[in-house]
């Protein structure tokens, strides 16, 4: 076997007037997933401690559905980062050796940390269902009877006790853990940002205010996402239940009123959220402007002439400023919703485009511009991995992975 | 003091002193073992490049690629040549074609006639690893696949580096990139296998005009730390606090 | 422990058992502090004499004066004598067993390193004695009529 030479980055780096030889958009499109995916996963999470913790009873619908999705959505905030190793097999080498003056050895640990979290959170939540299962699938025929028996037994690791002083344990075990998770939570994803903040290195990367509009900004991106699928979800079964009884049914009328009502109340947080993070990074821009160091020319030239439609039309104008109009017009109704949510999500992925890709965009010479071309059609491994359909294999699997979770722990039933 | 303190201390000074001398005076060391328990402490690495000399021939980016097993017609490498152009509108012109491996052979610069008259000033700039004393790139490693030894060089572990690509983005310099053959981080070595059985690093030996050299500092008989103690010499991006240790004769302010 | 409450733990400490003991068992013994802090010597100490065996390829004048003791005393005489032997016979590396033939780059190219005119004032680049290689038998080799060991224009 010939091994196939490849200088990572030269695939898709177009260089223009001066640039280091060695310069090349080394963190493409996996990179941009990665803070991402983490974003969503913390937005999730925080959404449903808003309920646990601070009892915001107004999100009791949303609270179940947004924990178990924030579990789906655990696996591939690492998965980025193993398709963008160039040696991922020794991906492991972070736990075994962490090297704590590096942001990304945190990344095991804290990673680590918040998903015993999720999982434990998850476990007080369901484990009354658990042990209920356990115990009317015993002695019922069939495989996957057995297999369901014994799956929910090992789940409910041997604490059958379902009385009230037990339950009273669950409860509380929940609302310690919703509220350790929010720090931890913040954590995972405002380091993701201290990753990118504390490269020196890098001129448009390098700001203290890095990891907190990271944390902003991923909050939004995940409470839009858990409205977004919560709406698709109900949309669904509104359409089953149109199917079966007819339009004008009560369970149908029902359904919507519970959908907007949820969706109404969950807007306002994600309104406020959404100006947190504009302002911060408004903030980040006008202060770069107006100390105007030795990077500020380069800089200028990649946000106003190079990337000036990524950055403001893309990402503040469509990502920002029309689902804020949106969201904030009176009389909601559901399309629009989706419209504004839909764009959030994007506004907040071109926001991870241009700090990630953006960030790469001239060199460390000040002297010359990279270009990055996403590769869409993958002629080899490299460019499956960091390019477009890498990307949406990472975009698709927490939605497999949540239709997995669902059967065994489902989400959207009413409590 | 009390007086038991002071017995004490008396103790362990002695005792310390008594522990440790035969080890160390009543045991013939051969030079070898001599200098092998020196150990690196006496080493410092440092590189020195003197820009007036440099005529931009690109035999050091030659053997580089040669003796450190660099792909030779990849566009990447350890070591580079760049050319500065400036023009009397005040521009710079600057590239580093093919890193400088065959040399500047003709006068355009990316494919752009600059007429001879126009040029106020025009310099090659060798650029290798600068070996900072605080390297960035080792600090931000996750795994700690790379390191400084303890003669200042900053090498990468082949076998347990994940490949992440954040020491890449770490360096201020440009100066790391993936090896294509081992996929991990690569970088300028100052040639360790080299310099560490006395000979120059491959671009030092290849240099014809003497514009690299390669000098220990903590020895104050090195003409290259003689030099650098002596002479005026700047380095490159100070102001990211890394202190590096490739010294330049002859830098401008353009230079980046 | 009474407390079911615990259990979610449980399962906590036993992962970190069960990766602490696979740490043990793949992480080299070598690997450490090696350097003067944690900061920069945390590494695995092996890895210093992999690069110290690294095969060195330029073996440098003194050994190529071994066989051909003729041809580098003819070059110590002429202005080339600051050019390596190998710059362009290329890399000695075991010759005369491996490789057994050295290839000389004779190619105009080579000579053009530093002699094709570049109107650098401030650059030792300008004092090198040039040609304009379109115009200067621009179809001919340079070794026809120079001799690249001796490049004495009166020897010529």
């Amino acid at each position: 076997m010939t091994e196939q030479l490849i200088v990572h980055g030269l695939e898709w780096t177009v260089k223009d007037l001066f640039v280091y030889p060695n310069e090349f958009i080394y963190w493409s499109i996996q990179i941009v997933m990665y803070p991402y995916m983490t974003g969503l996963v913390a937005g999730a999470f925080v959404l449903s401690s808003l309920y646990h913790v601070f009892g915001q009873k107004d999100l009791q619908g949303i609270a179940r559905f947004s924990l178990v999705f924030s579990l789906a959505l655990l696996p591939t905030a690492m998965m980025p980062l193993l398709l963008h190793l160039q040696q991922p097999f020794r991906g492991m080498n972070v736990m075994f050796t962490p090297h704590f003056t590096s942001a990304i050895a945190a990344f095991g640990i804290v990673f680590s940390t918040y998903a015993a979290i999720v999982l434990s959170e998850i476990w007080f939540v369901y484990r009354k269902f658990f042990v209920e299962q356990s115990i009317a699938l015993k002695g019922q025929p069939g495989f996957v009877n057995t297999f369901k028996q014994t799956l929910y037994t090992i789940l409910t690791l041997g604490a059958m006790n379902t009385d009230d002083a037990a339950m009273g344990i669950d409860k509380k075990g929940v609302k310690i853990l919703a509220g350790i998770g929010i720090p931890v939570a913040c954590f995972l994803h405002g380091y993701a940002g201290f990753i990118f903040g504390s490269v020196k290195a890098n001129a448009l990367w390098m700001s203290p205010l890095m990891p907190v509009i990271f944390i902003m900004s991923a909050v939004v991106s995940g409470i839009a996402l858990c409205m977004l699928t919560y709406i698709i979800i109900m949309e669904y079964k509104k359409f089953q239940a149109t199917l079966a009884k007819g339009r004008g049914d009560e369970t149908v009328k029902e359904l919507g009123g519970v959908e907007m009502d949820v969706i109404s109340k969950t807007s306002r947080y994600l309104i406020g959220f959404l100006i947190a993070a504009i302002s911060l990074e408004l903030l980040d821009l006008i202060f770069r402007g107006y100390t105007a160091m030795k990077s500020w020319d380069i800089l200028r030239s990649v946000m106003f002439h190079e990337d000036f439609t990524k950055i403001f039309i893309l990402q503040y104008g469509c990502g920002n400023l029309l689902p804020f109009f949106l969201l904030m017009l009176p009389r909601p109704t559901i399309k629009r919703m989706v419209v504004a949510l839909v764009l959030v999500l994007f506004g907040v992925f071109m926001m991870r485009w241009n700090v990630v890709i953006g960030g790469q965009a001239f060199s460390l010479s000040f002297e010359g511009f990279m270009h990055y071309n996403l590769p869409i059609i993958p002629h080899n491994l490299e460019t499956y991995k960091e390019g477009l359909f890498g990307a949406l294999t990472v975009a698709i699997t927490p939605f497999i992975i949540f239709w997995g979770i669902n059967k065994i722990i489902p989400s959207l039933q009413k409590v | 003091m009390s007086s038991s303190r002071r017995k004490f201390l008396k103790t362990a000074i002695t005792g310390g002193i008594a522990a440790s001398l035969p080890l160390s005076a009543f045991k013939l060391l051969s030079p070898a073992e001599v200098q092998a328990s020196i150990g690196d402490d006496k080493v410092r690495w440092a590189f020195l490049i003197d820009i007036q000399k440099c005529v931009g021939c690109g035999f050091c980016v030659k053997a580089c690629k040669l003796e450190n097993e660099v792909p030779y017609d990849l566009p990447v490498s350890r070591t580079w040549v760049e050319r500065y152009v400036v023009t009397k509108d005040g521009k710079s012109h600057i590239d580093s074609p093919e890193a400088g491996r065959d040399g500047y052979t003709s006068a355009k610069v990316r494919g752009d006639d600059i007429p001879p008259e126009e040029i106020t000033k025009a310099f090659f700039v060798p650029k290798l690893c600068n070996q900072c004393e605080k390297p960035a790139c080792v600090q931000v490693c996750p795994v700690g696949a790379t390191y400084q030894t303890l003669d200042g060089v900053v090498l990468v572990d082949r076998k347990w580096c994940i490949g992440c690509g954040y020491c890449i983005m770490a360096c201020p310099y440009g100066v790391r990139f993936f090896h294509p053959v081992y996929k991990t981080a690569e970088k300028c070595t100052f040639c360790y296998h080299r310099i560490t059985k006395g000979l120059k690093s491959a671009c030092v030996q290849a240099c014809p005009f003497g514009a690299r050299q390669l000098g220990n500092l903590k020895d104050h008989d090195d003409p290259v730390t003689h030099t650098i103690m002596t002479q005026r010499v700047g380095v490159l991006k100070a102001e990211y606090g890394t202190k590096p240790q490739a010294y330049y004769i002859g830098l401008d302010e353009r230079v980046r | 422990m009474k407390n079911h409450a615990w259990r979610p733990l449980a399962v906590v400490i036993g992962a970190v058992a069960l990766l602490l003991l696979v740490r043990a068992n793949v992480v080299p013994s070598d690997f450490g502090v090696n350097g003067e802090n944690f900061t920069y010597g945390f590494h695995r100490k092996g890895s210093i004499d992999d690069w110290k065996a690294v095969q060195i390829k330029y073996k440098g004048r003194e050994y190529c004066r071994e066989c051909h003791e003729e041809k580098v005393t003819e070059n110590e005489s002429s202005p080339h004598k600051v050019i390596e032997c190998e710059n362009c016979h290329g890399p000695a590396i075991e010759h005369p067993d491996n490789p057994e033939k050295l290839v000389v780059d004779r190619s105009r190219g080579l000579c053009l390193r530093c002699h094709a005119f570049l109107p650098y004032p401030q650059s030792h680049r300008s004092e090198m004695p040039a040609i304009d290689p379109d115009e200067h038998n621009p179809d001919q080799a340079c070794a026809d009529c120079h001799n690249p060991h001796n490049p004495n224009l009166e020897a010529m």
